[in-house]
């Protein structure tokens, strides 16, 4: 509750004019009754027609302004419980894309996911119901108490003792359901994770012919989360009834009470009848109390759930800025002795050290699990290193703001992905580039041919995860993506793996004539991938074990050139080179 | 999209309550019981007071004590029967909650590999999660709410006409106006919960989306572009939210009006008649006091009229998923296939996705059994689709294919997608550990054989250097597990895969070149006898394929062994000699 009090605070004062407008409404409902009592009591006898007319309109004035400022009420309620519901799922999506890699992974995105729609609904429904109905109950609670009290304060006595009970009863279940209620929501969590494999993965589950496996799996985190549901509400339906009862063991205490008090002469049955019908009042605003605490407590726990991500910690500190440090002349970018785990439990880089100038081409190749992708993540700083500096101009990353940083960089992962928009838009990435670059970076990526093919061309859809297209046509508009800001560099992780060696022989050297001053990693399985590279770093479990060019590798490192002759097809390649 | 009729959605929702009908009558049983047993308490309650009496000394206590004790006791009664109810209400809806869940479920599985390349994930997920939810939150309680407000409407209504008739003629204003708003306030509202639904499946589908290209997004620092973005699809869907419920929100204080109106009509026109010396003054009372009984129940109904909107909005997309139409069922002489030889046919087969844009035409291939078949070929021209066709992922528009002999139409789906081992290009691997991912539901696969799997496409070592070996939880996104590590997963769970042909979607794109020759030898130990496709881009992948087929634009445009190819000097061999290119 404490985290979601920052968001109702803006709408405090307007909260409190709803507050104010509801109260108003349920007075003129309560006075309707009592303009009742006084034309029947009062005028009647009186004969008075012209008087009943006069009063029969007040009635209906009152009837006016109860339906005005109720339907005004609630419509203010939504518009307040909207407006911060807004601004709860803007700062949760805000600080779920600053999350960085291993948060969001403990996180899981489904998780993730369905604390961004499902609790925030939820939150949402708390804080509208709240003011819609949260009104009444105290009021009639109180005007009923107040209104007793100076009937027959002893008696009062009795029935408000049994309030504490009541208290108790509902802070105590309230308390229970939050818990289940969350644990409710881990469990839609895991359904939701269910669903989401089922979808990603419908070609291997179709091939595989697991169809009947994957309707067991669902079919258990179903059940489960049934029950959960089940026993949340299981609990949360047990304060009705005991709230119900415990009022009328009060009330039926008040009698007993009651039935001394007129035998020792301090009191009338008159007083004990009126009692009754106040207590009527009470207990149904005791019941809208409770249904509203029940409503609070799924608030409540989808609430926790939001913060417990608002306040993960931000845990990627910008270090104060220090003089450049240009090592060994003017470097652009330069990993020094650099070392890093994820787990900790082992090096997935140990002691890795290379210098670019600007304009220069690093290959790195290597086998799988090697540590190549752990480079890139390292130089975009979505992780720090636990020993040594990687610098860019000289300056420690550490040092330099993250959105900085990473403006410098174009980048096409190993596991891309593409949005269900426009090609122009997922070129254009949210960077509102003009068409011409765009144009401009699909030519150079070789992608301008097939594009020219659809329908729509630039404009053309591109379905979702990028379905509609083949591997290649993926890859080359990821590569499109990154060259269309010309950045300063250029990562490149297995990005051009479903190329054809011929587009992609033609792709890098539109590379070479056009980014001549982009500094460029590229990672990548294919020698004749990277054999034009200024250097190029084989690395093997977290460790260089040889930097050069192709020349200098292909003589003094003894895995690069077993890869380049298992590659080049040993025999055949070197006869067809020689009969070229 | 045709959008459902009312009444057609109240037959389909009955059919989800209806088959609960114990739970459902003995859930009226106990609401009847525990509001009879709470309206025997006021009686009681009479009774003791009667017993004080007036007079102070006079009570008679052992009245009292035995009125008092009763009364105790049917609260009791009272609070233990709406307990129960609440109870079985509970799960009654959680019933129902369960197997529309299953139902929706039920039908993914079935619905074509097409309908999955159309639909944003988040939207699929936010009809199983939020719209089934909605339809249930109120569906079973409110079904036994408007009930009871039945019986209690009846009852008071009866009253009413043997008091007044005439006065009963108020209502005939206020309740057809009553009527009149609440239908007002639905049909203005139900579109707006339908477009609530819509909106939230969006902002469901864009939040899935930009998850998964968080790293992208860091990675360009659009942060504020995406955020922004989302501020778009947030801001509509609240707006969506607020308007429906703006109207929502009206059904019940309108209503309420209405009974405050006829309350001040009854008590002018109540007046007037007992002025006139038509009732008397008591008759009048009781007759307001059934009229708020009567008007109380009308208010509740109104009320759950107005969240059964969107209830309704709801249940059209839950719905819509179960009808989506599945994948063509199988023919009635479909078989199963019992002995694979793995002699596959493509003759004359042509097909497109999209109307108008040929990726096969007259394409014809033929694999014998046993036979290692490569198809490379640029980007776009076709090779996957060849795959998709194969595994009736999608349906050829003409031309046959044949699995020995037999037209795979005449070919159960599961049967003839059995009889392949898979791995593609994406990898896939589901929450659970690496062993789980390796049997995928073969549990009964001996520790030896998995292990023996792993070493065979070099993933032992790796999962042995993992916390916990075989048992590692792999999670969501694995940040340190790499894409060629997840494709020698997949490629060794593919190997433990009974099947008797093997289809690699560049399996190995990803994998470097050491590792993918190794695996291949085990490969190929392991698929001996069997028919094995191959897609790659890397040539070394598929130097050693019985046959090579070059696809351009859809038809096949060389083919033969490597070394066949190379001397033809033809496509292939330019794309071989690409790999060269600038070295000289």
């Amino acid at each position: 509750m404490r985290g979601l009090l920052k968001y109702i605070k803006p709408y405090g004062f307007y909260m409190l004019l709803t507050l104010c407008l509801k109260f108003t409404a349920a007075l003129m409902d309560l006075l309707i009754p009592s303009l009742l009592a006084k034309i029947i009591d009062d005028i009647v006898p009186r004969q008075d027609i012209q008087m009943i007319f006069v009063w029969g309109g007040v009635m209906l004035l009152c009837a006016v302004v109860s339906i005005t400022t109720n339907v005004t009420a609630n419509r203010m309620a939504e518009v307040s419980a909207g407006g911060m519901t807004r601004a709860v799922r803007h700062d949760l999506f805000s600080r779920i894309t600053y999350l960085n890699a291993g948060q969001l992974d403990d996180f899981t995105i489904p998780s993730v996911v369905s604390r961004l729609t499902s609790d925030t609904y939820n939150v949402n429904r708390m804080l509208s119901r709240m003011q819609r109905i949260g009104v009444r109950g105290p009021i009639l609670l109180i005007g009923g108490i107040v209104i007793t009290m100076t009937m027959d304060p002893k008696l009062t006595l009795v029935l408000v003792a049994s309030l504490p009970v009541i208290l108790l009863i509902v802070v105590l279940i309230t308390g229970k359901s939050v818990k289940i209620y969350e644990r409710q929501q881990n469990m839609l969590d895991d359904m939701v994770r269910v669903i989401r494999e089922n979808i990603t993965g419908v070609r291997v589950i179709r091939a595989l012919s697991k169809t009947e496996y994957e309707r067991k799996r669902f079919d258990q985190v179903n059940e489960s989360l049934a029950e959960t549901e089940r026993r949340a509400g299981s609990v949360s339906a047990a304060s009705n009834p005991a709230t119900t009862l415990v009022l009328n063991l009060g009330l039926t205490l008040v009698i007993l009470v009651g039935a001394f008090l007129v035998q020792s002469g301090e009191s009338g049955p008159g007083t004990i009848i009126a009692f009754l019908s106040y207590f009527t009042i009470i207990l149904n605003a005791m019941l809208g109390i409770t249904r509203i605490f029940i409503m609070c407590s799924k608030g409540l726990a989808s609430a926790r759930r939001i913060t417990q991500v608002l306040e993960a910690p931000e845990n990627m500190r910008i270090l104060a800025g220090e003089e450049p440090d240009h090592g060994q002349g003017d470097c652009h970018v330069e990993f020094r002795n650099v070392s890093f785990s994820y787990l900790h439990r082992r090096d997935n880089l140990s002691n890795i050290s290379f210098a670019l100038k600007k304009g220069e081409v690093l290959g790195i190749i290597g086998p799988t699990g090697s540590g190549k992708s752990t480079i890139v993540n390292l130089l975009l700083r979505f992780y720090d290193a636990d020993e040594g500096k990687i610098l860019i101009e000289g300056r420690d990353i550490r040092t330099i703001p993250l959105s900085e940083l990473r403006k410098r960089f174009g980048v096409v992962f190993q596991n891309d992905y593409l949005m269900a928009e426009s090609i122009e838009k997922n070129i254009d990435y949210f960077r509102g580039l003009s068409g011409k670059e765009i144009e401009k970076a699909a030519v150079l990526a070789r992608a301008q041919e097939f594009i020219k093919g659809k329908k729509g061309e630039m404009g053309a859809d591109v379905a979702v995860r990028g379905n509609n297209l083949s591997g290649g046509q993926k890859q080359r508009i990821m590569i499109a993506r990154a060259l269309a800001a010309k950045p300063e560099i250029l990562i490149l992780d297995d990005a051009s793996s479903a190329l054809d060696y011929r587009t992609d022989a033609l792709f890098r050297k539109a590379l070479r004539e056009n980014f001549e001053d982009t500094t460029i990693v590229m990672i990548a399985q294919r020698i004749s991938s990277l054999k034009g590279a200024d250097h190029i770093l084989v690395m093997e479990e977290g460790k260089c074990i040889g930097y050069g060019t192709h020349r200098e590798l292909l003589e003094g490192c003894g895995q690069y050139r077993q890869i380049y002759e298992l590659q080049m097809g040993s025999m055949d390649g070197k006869e067809q080179r020689g009969s070229r | 999209m045709k959008r459902a009729p009312k009444k057609y959605l109240l037959i389909r929702l009955w059919n989800y309550l209806g088959k609960h009908r114990l739970l459902l009558t003995a859930g009226a049983v106990f609401m009847l019981l525990s509001n009879i047993l709470s309206l025997v308490g006021p009686k009681l309650s009479g009774k003791a007071i009667d017993a004080i009496g007036t007079r102070a000394g006079g009570v008679d206590f052992e009245r009292v004590f035995y009125h008092v004790g009763l009364m105790a006791a049917f609260y009791l009664l009272s609070a233990v029967f709406s307990y129960l109810l609440s109870l079985l209400t509970i799960r009654l809806t959680r019933n129902v909650i369960y197997q529309m869940r299953r139902d929706v479920f039920e039908n993914l599985l079935r619905l074509p590999v097409s309908f999955f390349d159309k639909y944003q994930t988040g939207d699929i997920i936010s009809v199983v999660s939020y719209d089934v939810d909605t339809v249930n939150q109120s569906l079973a309680g409110d079904f036994l709410q408007i009930l009871q407000s039945v019986i209690t409407v009846l009852f008071s209504l009866v009253m009413m006409l043997s008091i007044a008739p005439v006065m009963v003629l108020i209502f005939a204003v206020t309740i057809p106006a009553s009527v009149l708003v609440t239908r007002f306030v639905t049909s203005r509202s139900r579109p707006l919960y339908r477009v609530r639904s819509k909106k939230l499946g969006e902002l469901n589908g864009f939040v899935e989306e930009m998850l998964n290209g968080q790293k992208t997004t860091r990675a360009y620092g659009r942060e504020r572009e995406v955020i922004a973005a989302f501020d778009g699809k947030n801001g509509e869907a609240v707006d969506a939210n607020t308007r429906a419920e703006y109207y929502g929100t009206l059904s019940g204080p309108s209503v309420n009006f209405m009974n405050n109106v006829s309350l001040a009509l009854i008590s002018v026109f109540g007046s007037l008649l007992y002025l006139n010396g038509g009732i008397g003054l008591g008759d009048v009372s009781s007759f307001v006091q059934y009229s708020r009984k009567f008007s109380g129940p009308i208010n509740e109904t109104a009320n759950i009229i107005g969240e059964l909107q969107s209830a309704f909005a709801a249940a059209e997309r839950v719905f819509r998923l179960i009808d989506e139409l599945p994948e063509k069922p199988d023919m009635d002489c479909a078989k199963v296939l019992e002995e694979v030889y793995g002699d596959v046919l493509f003759e004359n087969v042509s097909f497109s996705y999209q109307e108008g844009q040929k990726i096969l035409s007259d394409f014809s291939l033929r694999a014998l059994p046993g036979q290692q078949i490569a198809i490379v070929g640029p980007t776009g021209a076709g090779k996957t689709t060849v795959i998709n066709l194969l595994m009736r992922f999608y349906d050829a528009q003409s031309g046959a294919i044949l699995l020995d002999g037999e037209d795979i139409y005449r070919i159960k789906r599961e049967s003839l997608r059995e009889s392949f081992s898979m791995v593609l290009q994406d990898t896939w691997l589901f929450q659970g550990t690496v062993y789980e991912n390796l049997v995928y539901g073969n549990e009964d696969i001996p520790m030896e054989r998995v292990v023996e799997a792993a070493k065979a496409a070099e993933i032992h070592s790796y999962i042995m250097s993992l916390p916990k070996g075989y048992d590692t939880v792999l999670s969501d996104n694995g940040v340190h597990i790499s894409k060629g590590q997840r494709q020698l997963l997949t490629i060794a769970r593919a190997m433990l895969s009974n099947a008797h042909m093997l289809i690699l979607d560049e399996a190995t794109s990803n994998v470097d070149t050491r590792t993918e020759i190794q695996i291949q030898t085990a490969m190929r130990k392991l698929m001996e006898n069997k028919t094995c496709f191959v897609i790659a881009h890397r040539l070394s992948t598929i130097q050693n394929a019985d046959r090579i087929l070059v696809v351009k634009d859809g038809t096949i445009m060389e083919q033969g062994t490597h070394r066949e190819l190379l001397d033809r000097k033809g496509f292939y061999c330019e794309l071989y000699e690409a790999q060269f290119e600038g070295e000289d």
